[in-house]
């Protein structure tokens, strides 16, 4: 299949879908605003906005595959797309750091601060003056009262089982590829992606219990607000993770990948073990201790 | 643009780019070719950097005089904020990103950017982001006013603009994400054989240390707005003492990713205008390694220093301490660069052409923006000095005749090679001429306003400020007016006039020089032999 794999570096042709990209991104965008200032039209412009994105993303990850699958790519190309993948993780990195950076500052300073530490006797004093610095807390002002805080040793222990055993499972459909074992392969990607959203469905039952029982939102002053941010973004990113994986298996289905060239696999791989790292600093940090 | 065709047909090596460009509006708006979407950064650029500027003119104008005359108080802070933002996002990152687009394919004699299909998309976003950020200015309330660093409390007084803000911001935030990650892949995969990494171009290098700095930062700058926005819709207290969060952390937040970001702007121009020096000095340049070492040092140290911008906000003494020296260690990288240039120069067969001028006018006034940064670095002196006009001396000075007169150096020095066309040099040297003297009239008194106390971002001013006021605003005007000729000589260059030579200028040094002038549509699909 790749054996007339050309040896120039392959420069695509124009293509449409960055422009229909930027439509799509546009109505998006301007849908989310709009519908945040209670404008009628704006879920609508915003759910075509992502029907558009959608559309995209297939059209040009079907292209992609289409001429990765054609030999297209040299292993040149392949590099470019594994740097490519390396920095834009490493963007995702930076991304969750301002969360975590915005929990260790509130944590550290702007609560102990509050109680009065360092030079911060007044504002305590003449601004909150009941106010015992604490973790967790939602502020001075009891911002969306009583709440309870989420104990790390019920379903985000089971969750973190959930996701180390799905880097597992993929790790073992990784060895599956390379041996072109596609029995193997087949099975531990669907196992890697049934634990992803079996994760994501955990999660959600957990912001029910949270919303319900707990009383804890994101409105639940400063560790509701980080609580929710950084598990929600996290939960995102599974979410996305694991419709790559399901896409990555109906390619393994169809006979895709070779067993020296899969670069679409280890991508989503990358991906996954990427959310998992960010799941186990959010579980020690945010859930534990 | 019209020999492109006629080159096209020798360089396709397989069946995958064939072909010149496509006809019409399809060429721009699907193409895969670097040089196109340099061009479109270029002119994207330029359309923004005429916008910035328009609203500069507003606010110079109701500075000419103490006293409210043409603009109400709230329109002038909403243009105090967009100039900035459109400046800093739309017109100086995106040329910078457009000459990375142009030359580093060419400079490292690769076949195109190694992403072309994204570098598309990089660029077709900007366009929707920045209809959506000047639309806020039509919508009901305004748009937003509370200056580009968006501090909260004040900036979630906003209203209507507020969501389009943070939005659009996003999708600049993308692009450039996309746009620098393209720039990394290209430099580290796409070198021609023997192109090792100590003989590249000082362009590349520095945009090598850039793109780093993009990626690290914008998804910071990301998070940051994205709290702003769920602190207003969705209850969220981040910023709001009464929940435990802390308006302050968003400053941190925000120049953690604001402190690279100035770097993000002038680490390119560094780069042009360490091509240049020494095309002019006939001389190769002073030091390239230190340049080299130097722009990673710059690179490092920005990451460690945002808090110098917020030295008044009350932070412990350890913190003022340790922001205040880790700043004035940028001097010592910046230093060597300084000297590297004006040693390039140290007994050069030197010659005068324009794009030489802005080099030699950039070493200079850059040097000064430098200096009144040292000043500023002084964590007890910046108590007086912080947010008065001093600071927006300061980085005027760094970021007009620094980062914008090194990019106009370096459409000067490379539009010959991109046109075929010789620009008019007597016209380029009158540009030159009025841009240095209206940028000093412009920006040196407001050195002197703000060491007497002028506070900035404000609309009206005591009459003790009046005469240096109405001296900037008249330097304003003037440097406004002399952009138009900018535009002018480019698009003369542009239509014709005297045929460039291949080499263009007398024996530059680097690859682009080895090509036709201008360069085929697609260049080096045969990679070069780097000696």
């Amino acid at each position: 299949m790749l054996a007339k794999q050309g040896t120039a570096y392959y420069v695509p042709h124009g293509s449409h879908w960055p422009i229909v990209g930027s439509v799509g991104l546009f109505s998006l965008m301007i849908g989310a605003s709009s519908w945040l200032n209670e404008a009628a039209f704006g879920k609508y412009l915003f759910l075509v906005g992502v029907a558009i994105l959608v559309t995209m993303m297939a059209g040009w990850f079907g292209n992609v595959i289409a001429e990765s699958e054609s030999g297209a790519y040299n292993l040149q190309v392949d590099k470019s797309f594994r740097m490519g993948m390396s920095w834009f993780i490493f963007s995702e990195v930076m991304f969750f750091a301002a969360f975590f950076g915005a929990l260790f500052y509130v944590r550290n300073l702007s609560v102990p601060w509050l109680g009065g530490a360092g030079n911060n006797f007044f504002t305590n004093l003449l601004n909150w003056e009941t106010f015992q610095a604490a973790w967790p807390t939602n502020g001075p002002a009891n911002v969306g009262g009583d709440y309870e805080t989420m104990s790390p040793w019920g379903l985000p222990a089971i969750n973190t089982l959930i996701l180390l055993t799905s880097g597992a499972t993929i790790t073992v459909a990784h060895h599956a590829i390379k041996e072109g074992n596609r029995r193997l392969l087949n099975i531990f990607l669907f196992l890697t992606f049934a634990l992803g959203f079996l994760f994501v469905g955990l999660q959600g039952y957990e912001y029910y219990h949270a919303y319900n029982d707990l009383n804890l939102t994101m409105a639940s002053g400063v560790y509701g607000s980080t609580f929710f941010m950084i598990t929600g973004f996290h939960g995102m990113h599974v979410t996305v993770g694991a419709i790559m994986l399901t896409v990555i298996w109906f390619r393994t289905m169809k006979g895709h990948f070779l067993p020296e060239h899969h670069f679409g696999f280890e991508a989503v791989a990358w991906y996954w073990h990427f959310v998992d790292v960010v799941w186990l600093l959010l579980f020690i940090f945010v859930y534990w201790l | 643009m019209s020999q492109v065709d006629t080159h096209s047909h020798t360089d396709h090596h397989d069946d995958h780019h064939d072909h010149g460009p496509a006809k019409g509006l399809k060429r721009w708006l699907f193409t895969t070719n670097h040089k196109d979407i340099g061009t479109m950064y270029l002119i994207f650029s330029l359309v923004m950097f005429m916008t910035g500027g328009a609203m500069a003119m507003v606010i110079r104008a109701e500075l000419f005089q103490p006293g409210l005359q043409l603009v109400e108080p709230g329109f002038f802070n909403q243009m105090t904020t967009m100039h900035a933002l459109i400046m800093v996002f739309g017109a100086v990152m995106p040329a910078t990103v457009g000459l990375a687009n142009w030359m580093i394919p060419i400079m490292i004699g690769a076949p195109d950017m190694a992403l072309p299909r994204m570098n598309n998309w990089s660029f077709w976003i900007l366009p929707f982001a920045f209809t959506m950020l000047l639309s806020t200015l039509i919508m009901p309330g305004g748009g937003p006013a509370g200056g580009w660093t968006m501090y909260p409390p004040l900036i979630q007084q906003t209203g209507v603009a507020l969501p389009f803000l943070i939005f659009a911001i996003h999708m600049m935030g993308v692009s450039s994400i996309m746009g620098a990650i393209n720039i990394v892949v290209t430099i580290m995969n796409m070198r021609a054989p023997g192109m090792t990494l100590l003989k590249m171009p000082l362009f590349v290098w520095t945009w090598l240390i850039t793109a780093y700095l993009l990626v690290a930062v914008m998804p910071v700058l990301a998070g940051g707005v994205t709290m702003l926005l769920t602190d207003q819709y969705f209850g969220t207290t981040f910023f709001n003492a009464a929940g435990g969060g802390d308006p302050v952390m968003f400053q941190h937040i925000f120049w953690f990713f604001g402190h690279p970001e100035v770097y993000i702007m002038i680490l390119p121009a560094f780069g042009i205008i360490s091509e240049i020096i020494p095309t002019f000095s006939r001389k190769p340049l002073f030091g390239y390694e230190s340049m080299v070492y130097a722009t990673a040092s710059i690179a490092f140290l920005s990451f460690i220093v945002w808090a110098h911008h917020m030295f008044t906000v009350g932070m412990p003494i350890a913190g003022q301490l340790f922001f205040m020296f880790s700043t004035m260690m940028i001097a010592v990288p910046t230093g060597v660069k300084v000297f590297n240039w004006i040693s390039t120069m140290w007994r050069g067969a030197m010659t005068f052409e324009t794009p030489m001028l802005f080099s030699l006018a950039f070493v200079f006034l850059f040097t000064i923006g430098g200096f009144s940064g040292l000043m500023l670095a002084i964590a007890p002196a910046d108590f007086q000095y912080h947010d008065t006009y001093f600071v927006v001396a300061h980085f005027h000075y760094v970021l007009v005749p620094g980062a914008v007169f090194a990019i106009m150096a370096g459409v000067y020095y490379w539009l010959p090679k991109w046109t075929g066309n010789m620009y008019d040099e007597t016209l380029g040297k009158v540009h030159f001429w009025m841009s240095t003297i209206f940028v000093n009239v412009l920006f040196f008194p407001q050195h002197f306003l703000g060491l007497a106390g002028m506070p900035r971002r404000i609309p009206d001013y005591a009459t003790q400020f009046a005469d240096f006021n109405m001296i900037s605003s008249i330097g304003g005007f003037g440097f406004g007016l002399s952009q138009l000729l900018f535009i002018y000589v480019v698009i003369k260059c542009a239509k014709g006039g005297v045929k460039a030579t291949d080499k263009v200028w007398d024996e530059p040094r680097g690859l682009e020089w080895t090509l036709s002038s201008p360069p085929p549509y697609h260049s080096f699909s045969v990679a070069p032999e780097i000696k």
